[in-house]
């Protein structure tokens, strides 16, 4: 680069500090996601099962107030093969974020796919959770290092839409 | 629902690293800092811009004629910092202020402290300070003070 070139740019970071508050129903998922428990919370009007939960149900407007244990394993409902790579992201390219669909849950959240090759994940694959040792879990997500493919039939996402009951 | 004393609570950072381009013109602007000089731009119609404009928001020209300013100059305007947080770059009470720097028509923000608020009045006279280190950037100038 030369020295014209150089003094073109500058640095000009933006830091953003906040105080987050979960809230009641995030501190309760979070305080389980701690022990290595995903657990949802479903709407006592439709039943529809959210994690993680924001504490209401979009579709009846109501609290939801019943806790519902899910497993670690699901299906990949939609993904994307991440070229780009991120400054300060440790995670290096080609890589996928996909939106993981738990068994039982009636929507998806965003997690890595790691374990197999990129251009192998599909639409409907099975995963399952690959969590960190027990001894690094925090009230976080990212106590599940990603998902990975499992040996199990794919699933029709077409299957997951809601319906109600 | 929880105790408000249950709830988890962390602090969060949102950091974007950018860089910026100054473009051709304010990299002018931005090298004579280090020269510890202030550039404005003047307009066909006279117009002294500082600190300097691209463009003419009047006329809508291009401005590339670069004429030097201040240091020292007239507040126009300002609002005390009684409690500086921990963001300011000033930790000492110190005011914002617009800044119509010497052979400008416009007015600029920065800094002026080393005084009282009592001291402060609009069209009270201000003089730059120059940081001891140089990075290129508008807060080359440290701060303004009033002229002695």
């Amino acid at each position: 680069m030369s020295e014209e070139e150089k003094k073109d740019y500058a640095e000009s970071p933006i830091n953003l500090e906040y105080h987050y508050t979960a809230g009641s129903a995030t501190t309760r998922f979070l305080n389980q996601v701690k022990e290595g428990k995903i657990v949802g919370q479903s709407c006592p009007k439709c039943s529809a099962v959210y994690v993680p939960p924001r504490g209401s149900c979009p579709r009846c407007g109501v609290a939801t107030n019943i806790e519902v244990p899910l497993t670690d394993k699901g299906c990949i409902e939609s993904f994307t093969i991440v070229h780009i790579p991120i400054p300060g992201n440790p995670i290096v390219p080609p890589y996928v974020c996909a939106m993981i669909r738990l068994d039982g849950a009636n929507i998806s959240f965003l997690h890595l796919i790691q374990g197999i090759d990129v251009e192998e994940i599909r639409i409907g694959m099975r995963i399952q959770a690959v969590w960190k040792p027990k001894d690094e879990w925090t009230h976080s997500l990212e106590n599940i290092k990603w998902f990975t493919p499992i040996d199990e039939p794919d699933v029709d996402v077409a299957t997951l839409r809601f319906q109600e009951s | 629902m929880s105790d408000q004393k249950d709830l988890l609570r962390a602090p969060f950072e949102l950091a974007y690293n950018y860089k910026r381009s100054s473009g051709p013109l304010m990299s002018k602007f931005f090298d004579a800092l280090a020269e510890q000089k202030i550039l404005g731009t003047k307009s066909s119609t006279g117009k002294v811009y500082a600190p300097a404009a691209e463009f003419d928001p009047e006329t809508h020209e291009s401005l590339s004629d670069l004429v030097e300013v201040g240091p020292g100059g007239v507040i126009e305007s300002f609002s005390w910092i009684e409690e500086p947080k921990h963001h300011h770059l000033i930790k000492n009470p110190f005011a914002f202020a617009l800044i119509k720097l010497d052979g400008a028509d416009t007015s600029m923000l920065h800094m002026v402290t080393e005084c009282d608020e009592e001291d402060l009045k609009i069209g009270s006279r201000v003089t730059a300070n120059w940081s001891a280190t140089i990075e290129n950037r508008i807060t080359d100038i440290k701060f303004f003070t009033l002229e002695k």
